[in-house]
Formats: C-alpha cells, structure tokens, sequence
C-alpha cells in the first residue's frame, strides 16, 4: 500500500526585498496512514513551511518547487478551488496561538458547524449534534453548553481542544498540528497529546506534528525528521532516534534538553549549541551546520553532505556520523 | 448586556445635562443683547425692562436655565424672539429636512466607503488601492462649500441635469425631492466615504493578518465567507465607531451644505436664528443636535455589543 502522504524534493523560496529566502530545500518525506511524523528543528528552520505548503497555506511570495502526492493526486499542481475542498476536509491544521486562532467575534459551535456545513453539506441540526460529539471526542465537558460560548470565555488548553475539534470535524486524513502544545502548561500539553493519540487510534488519522519539543515527540511520535536551515539532517525512527542519535545537531538538540535523572543527580548541566541558524539568504556548497558543528572539518566546509542511511532506516546528512556526545 | 445598557444609559444622561449647560451659558455669552434686538426701533428703558421680564431675562441665569430645562423636557422650547412661533413646532418642521439628507450621505458615504476600503485592503499596493487613497485624501480635503459649488456649476449650470438649490417635499414629490437632495447627499457623503474608506481599509488589514483569518483559511472557507464573514465581522468594529464620531462634523457640514445650496432644514434655521440673536431657536437647535448626538452614541454603543460578544456577555458568569 501507497504512503498518505509523499513529499519529495520539496523547495520553497519566498521573494523578499532583500532578495529570495530558500526556506525549504530539497525536503522529502512520507507519512503512512495513521502515522505520527514528528518534524523537528529550531524556529526558522523550515519546519512550519514545509508543512504549510501541503495545504498550499503558505503566503502569495512563496515558491513551491517539487512534488506533494496526498494519496497519490499531485497537490502542488491543484487549482485554488481544488486545494480550499480539500483543506479542513482531508487536510487539517491546528495552529500554535490558541488564544488568537479563533475568531472571537463567532460562538465555539458556529466555528464548528461552520466547516461541517462547509464540506460535509450538512443540515443545521444535524451539524450541531455533530459538533457536541466532536467537542466530546476532544474532551470538552459539557459540550452542549459550551457550544454557545465565545472563545474569550474558554482557557488556552479549552480553547486547543476546540481548534482540534475543528480540525478533525471531517475526519481529514491528515492532521498537521504546528507547535500545538507550544503555548501550553505542560500539565495542558499532557491532555492535547492524549487528544491526538485518541483520533489517530479512533479516526485513524495520520498526524504531521511540528515542534521543537524532544519531550512531546518521545512521548507520541512513530518517526521523526530533524531540519536544520531548511533542509533535513537526520530521519529515523523514534526509538532509533533517541537511542542511536548520528547527527551533531541532534546531538546538541538532545543535549539541550533538561531531564531529571537519579543516577546523574542534579550534576548534569545542559549544553548549549554554539552559534547562530544560518541567514537562507545564500545556499552555499557547505554543511550549514559545520559554522557551530564540534566535528566539523575541512570536507564539511568543502561538500554539503548528502542525506545517507548511516544505520538500518536511518538517515544522517553527515560526513561524521555517530552517537558518540561531543 | 443589561449592566452595560445601564452604564451606557447613564453616561448619555449625564451627557445630556452637562450639554444643556453648556448650550444655555454658550447662547449667553454671545454678544448681543436680545433685549435691544427684540425692542427694534423702540430703545426706551421701560421698554427694554418689560421685554426682559416677558422672556424672563430679568432672573438670575440658574433659575433661567432651571426654567429653560424644565420647559424643554415638556417639548416646550420657548418661542422664537424673532417672530414668535412655537420652537418646537419650527424645529419640528425643518429636523426631518436634515434627517433626510444625514440619512441620503450616510447611505452614500457607506456606499462608497465600505466596498472601497475592502477592495482597496484586499488589493493592497495595487493602481485600485492608490486610486482609493488618493480618493480619500481629496475626499478629506475639499471643504464642503468649494465640492458644492463645483458640483453646482457642473451639474446645473453647464449640464442642467440637477437643480442648483431648493427643496421639494418628499411626500408631494419624492422624484424632484430626491433630485435637489442628490448634490447636498454627494457633498455630505464624499467626506464621510473618505474616511470610512479609510477606517474600513487599516481595519481591513489588520484582520486579514489575524491568526482566525488564517484557521478561516485552513477549513477551506470560500473567499467570500473568509473576508466577508470572518474578517469584516472584526473589521466593523472600529468602522462603526468612526462612523458615530463623524455623526458630529456631519451636522456641522449640514450647517454649510444646507446654506449653500438653500435648504430649509436645520443647520439653515441654526445659521439664520445666529444672525437674528434668537436664543430660544439658537438653543432648541443646540440641544436638540446634542441629543441626538448622544442617542447616536449610545446606538454606536449598542452596535459594538452586536459585534463584540466580550461586550455583549460582560457581567455574566464564564
């Protein structure tokens, strides 16, 4: 059986007044049905873009070169009238700002009926009684009542909740969710990631889940991408990520993150990664890493390094790949 | 809704009273004695005196103005020392001339303003656009005399299509009413439209930027639904505000457009009693303007609840 969703060699360049930014590069990736891909990176790394662009939400001065096959219908080569059935209806996105992302002018249940009544054709009635199941399935207690408030009445983590509502309302395929704890408690976080594991066991929707969260993405993804400067440095399995780490930047990502261990006692400190993201301005023949790379050496600084199976299903962009902590 | 209603309530009220004050101690700082211009050619001081006590100029200025009030709120806004008719009944008489031509450049000036800004925001940087500001900017510009001669000398003199000034009724003759009202309606209009052109336009974009009009975006909302829906729902707000506020310099440019092109509504009767130092019309006039600027308000008031339910659901319990 085909993938849901293949992108290959993915590029996206925006025209800006100071000239073209390549924010995406030669990006290509696959998400099996009912799969959690997790896309990891630093902010500006092109991880939003990359995601962006499935659903062609990405701002009029952005190029998209590549392929994009959701179900094997090349999607870049749809039309306006094309992509908007298909966005809400089998691709959906929950956005990170949770208290901006709702229009505060419209009650919760207009904003959910509203999409049900857009693609699915539904009646009014019918559509609110679908709309206090999908405020259940999400996890919102008493649905009903709380079809008639307005956003500025509901919390942040509430407010998610009804976002995702939104977004699963018509069972998409695939749900893209960028930065969706980011904005919230962790004690918040731990209820929308239980959210997203019910649709994905219930609905069977696959789930592209962009963060910069090592810990969201142990506790819920199947497979990850690490981008780095808009284009991907590592690609592996969740486990043989955290296990088997070859690339240095994951290295550094996954040394940055706090954890509480007995063993080490508070003695552990964090690492930082030196240095700064790369300006997308110039796309020079180089590893973009190798300016704050520990390892780096002259065939670095000589060749971009190609994306290569350094283990069994595992992908690394390195000249110097290992586990090994610098 | 109904704590908001009341505060807003009250708020009119104090308005009210304070701009009562103000209108009865402003008519008597004029200079002018309305006595002398009352008594004409007869200037002897037993005169004068009997004149003063008859209007009751005499009192001290609280219990003129007690007495001012008290009358007033039983519609009763003195007679004119002019002529002596009823105020009322002469207000009563020229107040729906004025409505009808506010009315005639509100609906113009939305007309033209709304559509303008949406298409201008939406078609940001574009000829449209420039075109639209440049509009606006001479919309905001051209005094009201200068656009209503220039209109009658194009429209009546040369073309002779439209009358240059004079009012029909609209109950004898609605077609020639609402020709001699069509010049005034643009000359109110083109200022308002400007500035709602504008208003509607920043309004516009800020919404169009907003995180919700990207989720409306994302549901796969049709073009229409995603500005028309959600992001002028938003947009409105302000819009609507700027509209109450421009209520304001719509009736002073009533005052002008009516003397110009001879309108006998409200801001004529206004400018007339001034030359005429007829106070009790002077004031009649001034309070009413006043209140319905107020009632304006407090309607712009209600609006914003129909559009903001942060406004609307205030002092319930979340």
């Amino acid at each position: 059986m085909s993938a849901l969703l293949e992108v290959d060699g993915l590029g996206v360049t925006f025209t800006t007044e100071d000239g073209p930014v390549h924010a995406v590069n030669d990006v290509s990736l696959t998400i099996q049905r009912a799969q959690i891909l997790a896309v990891v990176g630093e902010s500006g790394c092109g991880k939003s873009v990359t995601a962006m662009s499935i659903p062609g939400l990405l701002p009029e001065n952005a190029q998209v070169s590549g392929s994009i096959r959701l179900e094997g219908v090349e999607l870049t080569r749809l039309g306006a009238g094309e992509l908007r059935r298909l966005r809400g209806k089998q691709v959906s996105v929950v956005f990170q700002e949770p208290m901006t992302s709702l229009n505060p002018a419209f009650s919760v249940g207009y904003q959910i009926v509203e999409v049900l009544r857009q693609h699915e054709r539904l009646g009014r009635r019918t559509a609110a009684r679908r709309a206090v199941e999908l405020l259940e399935l999400v996890g919102i207690p008493a649905p009903s009542r709380r079809l008639r408030e307005y956003p500025h009445q509901l919390s942040g983590g509430m407010r998610q909740r009804v976002m995702i509502a939104i977004a699963v309302a018509c069972s998409p395929k695939l749900l893209i969710a960028d930065e969706p704890t980011t904005a919230l408690d962790v004690t918040i976080q731990a209820g929308i990631l239980d959210v997203m594991r019910t649709l994905r066991a219930e609905l069977g929707t696959a789930i592209m889940l962009i963060t910069h969260d090592l810990g969201v993405v142990a506790d819920i993804a199947d497979r990850v991408v690490v981008m780095y400067a808009g284009r991907r440095v590592e690609q592996a399995g969740v486990d043989e990520l955290f296990a088997q780490p070859q690339h240095p930047y994951t290295l550094g990502l996954l040394g940055a993150v706090p954890r509480l261990s007995v063993t080490s006692g508070a003695r552990g400190r964090l690492t930082e990664i030196p240095g700064m993201v790369p300006s997308l301005h110039e796309d020079p023949d180089e590893c973009s890493f190798a300016p704050r790379c520990p390892r780096a050496a002259a065939d670095c600084r000589a060749h971009r390094p190609a994306l290569r199976a350094v283990r069994d299903e595992h992908l690394a962009a390195c000249f110097h790949p290992g586990p090994v902590r610098p | 809704m109904t704590s908001y209603l009341l505060r807003r309530l009250g708020a009119a009220l104090i308005t009210l009273i304070l701009g009562s004050v103000v209108v009865f101690l402003g008519v008597h700082a004029l200079p002018g004695d309305a006595a002398l211009a009352l008594a004409g050619e007869e200037r002897s001081p037993a005169v004068l005196a009997q004149i003063r006590q008859e209007y009751g100029l005499d009192k001290p200025l609280p219990v003129q103005y007690l007495r001012y009030v008290g009358q007033a709120l039983q519609g009763d806004f003195g007679q004119s020392t002019r002529n002596g008719s009823s105020v009322a009944a002469v207000i009563a008489e020229r107040l729906p001339v004025t409505f009808e031509l506010a009315v005639l450049a509100v609906l113009l000036g939305i007309a033209i303003g709304i559509p303008a800004g949406i298409a201008s925001a939406l078609r940001r940087g574009s000829g449209l656009d420039y075109a639209a500001n440049g509009f606006a900017l001479v919309g905001l510009s051209v005094p009201h005399f200068w656009l209503g001669l220039l209109l009658i000398l194009e429209f009546a003199v040369q073309l002779h299509v439209l009358p240059a000034s004079g009012y029909a009724s609209p109950l004898s003759d609605p077609v020639e009413n609402l020709r001699r009202m069509l010049l005034p309606a643009i000359v109110l209009g083109t200022g308002l439209s400007a500035v709602l052109m504008r208003q509607m336009r920043s309004s516009m974009l800020e919404s169009l930027s907003a995180d919700y009009v990207r989720t409306a975006r994302a549901k796969g909302l049709p073009q229409w639904r995603v500005v028309g829906v959600h992001a002028l729902r938003n947009s409105l707000v302000t819009v609507v505000t700027v509209l109450g506020l421009q209520l304001g310099a719509l009736i002073s440019g009533a005052v002008i457009t009516e003397q110009i092109f001879v309108i006998p509504g409200f801001g004529k009767l206004l400018v007339d009693a001034v030359f005429q130092r007829d106070y009790p019309v002077i004031q009649g006039v001034t309070l009413v303007t006043v209140t319905g600027y107020v009632v304006v308000n407090l309607f712009v008031d209600l609006t914003y609840s129909l559009l903001n339910p942060r406004i609307r659901l205030s002092g319930r319990s979340t």
